[in-house]
């Protein structure tokens, strides 16, 4: 036997119980690949081989779906895989010298795996720890408040290869920091609280009142959620057997955004019985929570969480005692791609494909999860709507704004006293928020993520809530004394980075303006990058497949418009100059010819002796 | 108030830089349209008059990218002098061809086809100061001086070199929809 087929039975045995496990469903792939790797340590070519057999699908299409994910890896990474997370949150907390240092401490060069294979160090995007950074993740396990020493600490234990098991346990506490509660973070009910007063309303009566809620998603786009609802309920299924479904979005990938991580850890009954009210009311027997994969340390809690349901009857058949009602849910873990946050994407994610955003029409209330009508919320809408379900939609109604109702959880970071969870009724001013978290001097607030707005001063008076300022949740304060080119230079990098790579306008276009802002940043930008900035901003927007290149430029364009001289101060000339240095670019060929005559150069030399001007 | 484009008769220079002379060859392929030019620009520097140094223009048209020092020079001096420039074709576009051979270290290429390649043992890297040294990477126009429109193709058919000519002298911004832009 050759010695790739003694590897390929080596790796078949160990992965034969997870494909197994897995019922070898191609539609679960994702999932495979995760465990996979959790077994092998990366996901060598044999891995692949043996799944794609196993689950029947052609082997470059599990190729393709292993090289999509950021956190799926095909060559070795180390034994330690150590992941910085890379928000401007963490930057501004000193995540930049923190890297320097352990990659020095370990004698390692970021982004290489040390030669004896014990530990690899780089940067991922932002991990949802804002509030408690700089932060990190080894082996996928998240850990906050790093300082100096800890990092010190760090390489001490990786050096000592000392298993992340016995590492202190302090290190991967993540608080919660819940600084304002209001509707939501006020409610201590038991499981099933919400689920009993749904069955108790009944579908048609629960519908009713999510739309006298008027409940918005509270994602982003802030679609009304009854409209969902009633469109995945009324739709026809277009598959046999007819099935419905439930999606929950836990892909809480926009940085600076860590609410839905909160709701997570405390309030997961409220969650789940979200889900399962959404569940009887559009006549779903399935739910599923896509959990980013930054987050899988809540994992073991969540599924101990639905067992218990399913032990008192809150989750199964024969939901809370009645013999025609059933529902159950099963968590998918993500792996690594902000664009999964996007609905269409989570979907195919789910799906075990790569995360490529659908063409709309049809929208997933029509044919989503498998070609079946399905629902997918927020994590936090569905906690809404557990309220709903008990207060009714006239209470919920009468909290906040005419066209927001109910109240926001803002995800608070950056130049704060406190960061953390705040809880307002929809309609808040900036300024009182800025004032609630002890924001002393703040020059600009990022609302909503890189995709939202970036407003100045002059706008603090203006509201959180669709009519004004709309808002997914994460709100970073940025300090007089910050450089907000370096902020928006680190947005585009995140968008470049983060681009699927499906559509020409969103791959190319993204990293263009990274090159661009680099090339600023570098001191070689002109009146002609900026410009050039505006241009591919509009072509992003009117081309691009989906929100995330619709939305790249907007940190740009913001700070373009509200904090021009920043980007001004850093230009070489008015007109144009080349990003690299073109008497540099001559070196190698003088070298080899041994010639140093006044054309063998560019720049002050040459212009010496008149040959350039 | 003379509403009227203005009848001046505009100047354009044309020049080929690290490229094939084949966007030159597709603006041939306008045919006895090149008669209907000529009524309306003057030929600065271009092959086509043999003109060797570019003086003030209205329009001009690069081919080829960038890839050494006489390059520069030449395109600088168009930039200087041309009020609107255009990168025309692949190579001015993207690099194209020549840039193949940016993932190759230029010290190790000379080396091997000047010092190491079979019958070249013992010879040197030639080394006149009337060689324009290369660049160690090849680059597309727009990299090096500000560029204001791009024609796209390899090399762009005569049609859409004609049509986008003619735009820009009658004033419209130009441009090539299908068929003459497309990608297959």
């Amino acid at each position: 036997m050759t010695d790739e087929g003694i590897e390929t039975r080596r790796v078949e045995k160990l992965l034969l119980p997870i494909l197994d496990g897995h019922r070898r469903d191609a539609g679960r792939l994702v999932q495979i690949l995760r465990q996979a790797q959790e077994a092998l340590g990366y996901l060598p070519a044999a891995a692949l081989t043996v799944i794609a057999r196993a689950v029947d699908l052609p082997r470059a299409r599990v190729e393709g779906v292993a090289g999509f994910y950021s956190f799926f890896h095909q060559n070795p990474v180390g034994h330690y895989r150590v992941l910085f997370s890379d928000n401007i949150t963490d930057r501004m907390l000193g995540s930049a010298e923190l890297i320097d240092r352990l990659c020095n401490k370990l004698w390692i060069e970021r982004g290489k795996v040390s030669e004896d294979g014990l530990v690899s160090v780089d940067t991922t995007s932002c991990t949802g720890m804002c509030d408690q950074g700089p932060a990190l993740l080894v082996n996928g396990r998240a850990l906050t408040r790093l300082s100096a020493e800890r990092v010190d600490r760090i390489s001490e234990l990786i050096r000592g290869q000392v298993p992340l098991a016995d590492w202190p346990p302090d290190y991967f506490v993540v608080a919660d920091n819940i600084r304002r509660r209001d509707a939501l973070l006020n409610t201590q009910w038991p499981a099933g609280e919400a689920l009993q007063a749904a069955i108790a309303r009944g579908a048609e009566a629960m519908l009713s009142e999510m739309k006298l809620s008027n409940l918005r998603g509270r994602g982003g786009a802030g679609f009304t959620t009854h409209i969902k609802w009633e469109s995945a309920r009324r739709a026809t299924c277009r598959h046999e057997p007819a099935a419905r479904y439930v999606v929950c979005n836990a892909d809480e990938g926009e940085p600076g955004t860590f609410k839905d991580r909160v709701l997570l850890s405390n309030y997961a009954d409220l969650l789940f019985d979200g889900m399962s009210v959404a569940g009887i009311t559009i006549g779903a027997q399935q739910g599923l929570v896509y959990l980013r994969g930054e987050y899988a340390y809540l994992l073991p809690a969540l599924r101990a969480n639905l067992e218990r349901r399913r032990q008192s009857g809150l989750l199964g058949p024969a939901l809370c005692g009645h013999p025609d009602l059933a529902f159950d849910i099963d968590i998918h873990l993500g792996a690594g791609a902000y664009v999964c946050g996007e609905e269409t994407a989570l979907l195919e994610s789910l799906e075990g494909k790569r995360g490529v955003p659908r063409v709309r029409p049809p929208f997933p209330v029509s044919e989503g999860y498998l070609g079946q009508p399905t629902v997918v919320n927020n994590v936090e809408t569905l906690c809404k709507a557990a309220l709903i379900a008990v207060h009714g939609g006239a209470w919920f109604a009468g909290l906040g704004t005419k066209q927001s109702t109910g109240s926001k959880l803002l995800s608070i970071s950056g130049d704060v006293e406190s960061p953390g969870i705040y809880e307002y009724p929809f309609g808040v001013s900036v300024a009182q928020v800025l004032n609630d978290c002890g924001a002393g001097n703040a020059q600009a607030v990022q609302v909503s993520g890189p995709s939202g707005n970036c407003l100045a001063m002059h706008e603090f008076s203006r509201h959180i809530a669709f009519e004004d300022v709309p808002t997914a949740g994460a709100f970073m304060v940025f300090g007089a004394h910050r450089d907000m080119f370096e902020v928006a230079r680190n947005f585009a990098h995140f968008f470049a980075h983060e681009s699927c790579g499906f559509c020409t306008p969103c791959r190319v276009g993204t990293s263009l303006v990274a090159n661009c802002m680099d090339k600023i940043a570098n001191g070689l930008g002109s009146q002609y990058d900026i410009g050039e900035i505006f241009k591919i901003h509009r072509l992003l927007h009117a081309a691009s497949h989906c929100g995330l290149g619709q939305a790249a430029c907007n940190p740009l364009f913001d700070t373009l418009n509200k904090f021009r001289p920043a980007y001004e101060r850093r230009l070489r000339s008015l007109d144009f100059e080349p990003a690299f240095d073109l008497d540099q670019a001559l070196a190698s060929a003088r070298q080899m010819t041994g010639r140093d005559d006044p054309a063998a150069h560019f720049g002050l030399a040459a212009r010496v002796t008149g040959v350039e001007p | 108030m003379d509403t009227a484009v203005p009848s001046r008769k505009l100047r354009l220079a044309t020049t080929s830089l690290a490229g094939c002379f084949g966007c030159h060859m597709s603006f041939l392929d306008i045919d006895e349209r090149l008669l209907e030019l000529v009524e309306r620009v003057d030929f600065d520097r271009s092959p086509l008059t043999d003109i060797k140094t570019c003086g003030p223009c209205d329009i001009g048209l690069i081919e080829g990218g960038v890839c050494n020092a006489e390059n520069i020079h030449v395109l600088r001096d168009f930039r200087r002098h041309c009020k609107v420039l255009i990168a025309i074709g692949a190579c001015a576009v993207n690099g194209g061809l020549p840039a193949q051979r940016n993932h190759l270290d230029l010290g190790l290429c000379l080396q091997e086809v000047y010092l190491t390649a079979p019958g070249n043992v013992g010879r040197q890297i030639p080394n006149d100061p009337e060689l324009p040294l290369p660049l160690d990477k090849v680059h597309p126009i727009h990299e090096v001086v500000r560029i204001d429109y791009f024609i796209p193709g390899c090399p762009p058919a005569g049609d859409a070199i004609w049509k986008f000519l003619t735009d820009l002298l009658e004033g419209r911004t130009p441009r090539l929809g299908h068929p003459l832009l497309h990608f297959d």
